[in-house]
């Protein structure tokens, strides 16, 4: 064995690169040093107030849409919470939204059909190519200036109320006893998925699948409205009805979320849709082929056989494109809409000034919001990694 | 290769941060210009037409400013700025004087690292809503949907107002005066509510002006001026007489056409104030006609309101607390001795 | 039991075209039924609005007062602002000099047959943007100057997008190698970076650059507004940037590194001649993607204050001249399809660089 040979330190790679790892480091520290003094220096000087404390003040401005108790004697530090509350609403809804028109329009641009596909294709050509903040825009005051004054709102009876303060459908209140429908609706759609999971059993077992279509709808629908009339109707609606200004009552959604959420879902159902098309184009041939060989109609061999072995690829870019979608819903701030950015870093950044605590506690969310759904895709493709590819 | 770029990237970069001492004047002086924050577009205050010449009250002061320094009413570099992003630009050294229609309130003056220097215009909140709507007082507007934009003192207000008298404002924020507005236009909002001259001068931009009236009520007090960074009193004070010299040559009757006959003055204020007697320039550390300038190349404080908000503009805002002390308003400035 | 079926007839012509393409089967044609009257009720109103119902001539606000349709004569009056900004206006040729010899070499590069690309490219990531950057600002030479606050429009959007992309492609290389380093502090450092810049929305990172940044300098070091955003543009694309080169910097075969080591080649011989530019070549159709959305993302400059494409274009929906009902929507369409022709060459460029990878892969 030879042995190590001796070189003066400076030569040694080893060395060599402790010592350069150790001035990147002093140097950073450095950098960092000088940059925190100046920040300092500059707010000292120029009397500026620093620290948290600023979160226990009272906020003094109302916010258009709260999600949990919220007014205006409340603190700096609740309207954080409503601020991100709004991000977390307005990014749910579009992920939801978004997937299931994604899927629709990439799916669509594989079909056998001629204008289906070519017109999936136009809608992913053109609104991937066209700035989010445009397409919000457009949305919002594009399509709001086309709506009507809540006098003259377009009805659908009272179950549908659309006008330019927003789109009102009835609400459930739920009264005395509705846990117990609830209770006995989820109770329904668990027997009714168990009885499907038996069915399937039974069929790869035996061959023969037992018919059990017909209990279900009875379980899941028939139990609870059973409840519903032993109770005696502990659920009510509460209709939207014009007083004053605008509608009240019922479950409004108003035109800053709707924008958002169209915006958005739109926008990046496109992207949705090209993940979609990349995950079953990747599926083997062979697979879509056996398939049809036995005997398989073409929907079933879409759900059955092509997207369940699809998703494997397609999660991980999903996963990805909903969280810039959240990112995305920070262009809120353009059209009204109260989420984290218009509220905390928007108003709650001028009424105090303190730019520098309140930039990074939003930054520091949404990089915990990111760095949590890694953490989570990291996992998952762990978990359903291919056996011998590692 | 990729690397050398990226050095040469960052030497130039480097080469452009300009160092500069920490006094602003001297700073204005080196650069041969004025950095003047103003709006991003606000008829009558700070407005830039299709070319990108900005006219108003807010930029006129500015031009005084340069007048007194340069001699050159055109030696402003005007800086647009949003609502909320103004004062941290201050603070951070964007511009050496923030002209944006700004209220002086306690807060910002010692919290927030400002120095107001005066007030340039007396204004208050007001509401905007649409003729249609039969609304004549503010008082009615229960439960309204109302639109205004973000980092002004009009949401505090709103909000304020809406407690007060128990009338469950649904205040919707936009960032920008377009947007506000254009919501409003669109039928989002019953009102729309800032400042009375804002609102006038927003009102310009409705698809029909004709269409919308102000409310009566004037829900709060919003005295607007310009302010600089805090900490540096040279140039503070130099801001304050600049303001101060154009409110009182309007009292001297001292305007930019007969400027040049009132050089020959026997009026000792009108003197004083024109540098003919005291040294008041030189402990500005500028030249004794400094005022002289200002109303030469810009003009005194009533030329100037009238060509940017008065009645012969679009925004016919008549001079009601604006005036001169001694004829109706409040504006008033420390005499010149 | 499948019964035994007689073999298909082969048809051919535009009748059997559509009924194989469009009504194959009950859910096909109920399927193309709808997408027939989703064509129909959409597009003839919406051609309507642009075409048939819109103001074509005029010079103010009266010419689309009471017109139904899109307000044409406002772009048209709007043109020189939409595309420079507050640009001076005896000044615009010097923007024009930039905007075609950037076309050029643009093309050049692009177009398959043209000698030199490697020189060109060169040329276009060194000399070009100093070129355009004395031009531009002026100071030198005789030019007046025109201070960066007066450039907008069209000018300023492709400003930015140029930056964004010739300083984030070297810093995306040089963060994606820090990532794959050795040297663990190095790695961590890089990690953080590319993990930090990736997970805040762009917007936050701008409303940094603009009013943080400077409180972080000594007092009186000043940088231009414009350049501060661009420097966080920049780093914010390089870390998007960083994450391609890694894919491509994977995809390499581990036998090139080897290769580079066992002919004896240093640590940045092999990276700059071996894995680099058979890396990048993979790499490209990503680059290029990530180029599509940074030239969208330079929209926001909007929102901290810039009159770029978006900003003229919002800017102008309030205009005092113009304010009647149609203008801003015809704004809108208008940035609309010129934000869609650039990123849409783009895309397609994208999407030709692929099928020439996947020609090369099959030989």
């Amino acid at each position: 064995m030879a042995e190590r040979p001796r070189r003066a330190v400076w030569r040694d790679t080893h060395w060599r690169s402790i010592f350069a790892q150790a001035l990147v480091l002093v140097a950073l520290a450095g950098v960092a040093a000088w940059l925190v003094h100046n920040a300092a220096d500059a707010l000292t000087r120029r009397h500026v107030a620093s620290g948290f404390g600023f979160l226990e003040h009272t906020a003094g401005f109302s916010i258009s849409q709260t999600l949990i108790d919220y007014s205006e004697e409340m603190s700096y530090g609740r309207t954080l919470w409503v601020g991100l509350l709004n991000t977390l609403l307005v990014s749910a809804v579009s992920i939801v939204l978004s997937t299931i028109l994604g899927f629709i329009v990439g799916i669509g641009r594989l079909s056998s059909n001629w204008l289906v596909a070519k017109l999936c294709t136009i809608y992913i050509e053109t609104l991937r190519n066209i700035p989010l903040l445009l397409q919000i825009l457009f949305w919002y005051f594009g399509v709001l200036q086309t709506l009507p004054v809540p006098r003259q709102s377009m009805t659908l009876g009272s179950w549908l109320v659309l006008n330019n303060r927003g789109v009102y459908v009835p609400e459930v209140v739920f009264g005395h006893g509705s846990w117990i429908v609830i209770a006995t609706f989820l109770f329904g759609l668990a027997a009714s998925f168990g009885l499907y999971r038996w069915a399937q059993h039974t069929q790869q077992r035996t061959g023969k699948r037992p018919v059990v279509g017909w209990a279900m709808p009875l379980l899941i629908i028939g139990l609870p409205v059973v409840a519903t009339f032993a109770l005696g109707h502990p659920f009510s609606l509460s209709w939207p009805e014009l007083s004053g200004f605008q509608y009240q009552g019922g479950l409004s959604i108003n035109p800053e979320l709707a924008g958002m959420t169209t915006g958005l879902s739109i926008y990046t159902a496109a992207y949705i849709a090209e993940i979609v098309r990349a995950g079953l184009l990747s599926v083997a041939r062979g697979q879509r082929e056996a398939a049809e060989a036995l005997g398989l109609p073409r929907q079933r061999v879409l759900w059955l056989v092509l997207i369940p072995q699809a998703m494997r690829v397609i999660i991980p870019p999903l996963a990805s494109e909903y969280l810039s979608l959240t990112k995305n819903s920070s262009l809120a701030i353009a059209i009204g809409y109260p989420d984290l950015v218009s509220v905390f870093a928007g108003t709650v950044l001028n009424q105090t000034g303190q730019a520098i605590e309140i930039l990074s506690i939003t930054m520091a969310i949404y990089l915990a919001l990111s760095l949590i759904t890694s953490g989570l895709m990291n996992l998952y493709s762990y978990a359903h990694r291919l056996e011998g590819s590692a | 290769m990729k690397l050398r770029t990226l050095v040469l990237g960052l030497l130039a970069a480097a080469a452009m941060a300009v160092p500069a001492s920490a006094n602003t004047l001297d700073n204005v002086r080196k650069n041969g210009f004025l950095r003047c924050g103003v709006s991003e577009g606000q008829p009558g205050f700070s407005n830039p037409d299709a070319k990108g010449n900005w006219t108003g009250l807010d930029v006129d002061y500015c031009r005084a400013v340069a007048a007194a320094i340069f001699n050159d009413p055109n030696k402003v570099r005007f800086v647009p700025v949003s609502f909320a992003e103004r004062f941290t630009a201050l603070q951070a050294g964007q511009f050496d004087i923030l002209s944006h229609n700004t209220t002086w309130t306690m807060d910002r003056d010692v919290g927030q690292g400002l120095e107001f220097i005066g007030v340039d215009f007396y204004d208050g909140q007001g509401f905007m809503v649409r003729k249609s709507s039969g609304i004549t007082s503010a008082l009615q507007l229960k439960g309204a949907t109302l639109c205004t934009q973000t980092g002004t003192t009009s949401e505090l207000n709103a909000a304020d107002y809406s407690r007060a008298h128990n009338l469950g404002y649904k205040v919707i924020v936009y960032q920008k005066a377009s947007e506000y507005i254009a919501a409003y236009d669109a039928g989002r909002c019953d009102g729309a509510t800032t400042d009375r001259s804002g609102l006038a001068g927003d009102r310009l931009k409705l698809k029909n002006p004709a269409d919308h009236i102000l409310l009566p009520e004037t829900i709060s007090k919003e005295p607007l001026g310009p302010a600089v960074r805090q900490g540096d009193q040279q140039w503070g004070d130099l801001c304050r007489w600049v303001l101060f010299a154009m409110v009182n040559a309007e009292e001297l009757n001292v305007n930019s056409k007969n400027v040049d006959q009132m050089m020959n003055s026997t009026s000792p204020e009108v003197r004083r104030l024109l540098g003919k007697e005291g040294g008041f320039g030189q402990e500005l550390t500028l030249t004794a006609d400094w005022a002289y300038r200002i109303i030469k190349r810009v003009g005194n404080y009533g030329e100037v309101y009238e060509r940017a908000v008065g009645t012969g503009t679009p925004l016919k805002l008549p001079r009601g607390l604006n005036n001169l002390w001694n004829k109706g308003g409040i504006m008033y400035a420390p005499p010149i001795r | 039991m499948t019964a035994f079926r007689a073999p298909p007839k082969h048809h051919e012509g535009p009748v059997e075209w559509v009924r194989v393409h469009l009504f194959d089967g009950v859910f096909n044609s109920i399927l193309t039924l709808a997408m027939i009257a989703l064509v129909v009720w959409a597009v003839p109103p919406a051609a309507k609005w642009l075409f048939i119902d819109a103001a074509w001539h005029g010079a103010a606000r009266d010419a689309c007062e009471g017109v139904s349709g899109a307000c044409w004569p406002y772009i048209g009056a709007r043109l020189g602002q939409i595309v420079y900004g507050f640009y001076d206006a005896g000044e615009r040729w010097r923007a024009d000099v930039v905007f075609a010899f950037g076309a050029i070499g643009l093309a050049w590069l692009v177009i398959p047959r043209l000698p030199r690309k490697g020189w060109v490219g060169g040329m276009m990531l060194t000399l070009y943007p100093l070129v355009a950057f004395v031009l531009l600002s002026g100071g030198w030479f005789g030019l007046p100057i025109v201070s960066t606050e007066r450039w907008g429009g069209l000018l300023l959007t492709l400003v930015v997008a140029a930056v964004g992309i010739v300083a984030s492609l070297p810093l995306g290389v040089i963060l994606a190698l820090g990532r794959r380093s050795e040297l663990p502090v190095v790695r961590v450092l890089c990690v953080a970076f590319i993990e930090v810049w990736r997970g805040v929305p762009m917007i936050t990172v701008l409303f940094a650059a603009s009013s943080l940044l400077p409180l972080f300098l000594p007092d009186g070091w000043e940088f231009d507004k414009l350049l501060r955003a661009l420097i966080s543009i920049a780093f914010f694309n390089a870390a998007y940037m960083a994450e391609v080169v890694r894919a491509g910097l994977q995809a390499l075969p581990k036998g090139q590194y080897e290769g580079a080591a066992a002919l004896g080649l240093g640590y940045w011989q092999a990276m700059i001649f071996i894995v680099l530019p058979q890396a990048l070549r993979t790499m490209l159709p990503g680059i290029v993607n990530n180029m599509v959305s940074m030239f969208k993302d330079t929209s926001l400059v909007t929102i901290i204050g810039f009159f770029d494409l978006m900003g003229t274009i919002q800017a102008g929906a309030t205009d005092l001249e113009w304010a009647s009902p149609n203008v801003a929507v015809t704004g809108y369409i208008f940035a609309a399809l010129i934000y869609w022709a650039f990123c849409f060459s783009m895309s397609r460029y994208s999407a030709h660089l692929e099928e020439q990878l996947a020609e090369g892969e099959r030989r």
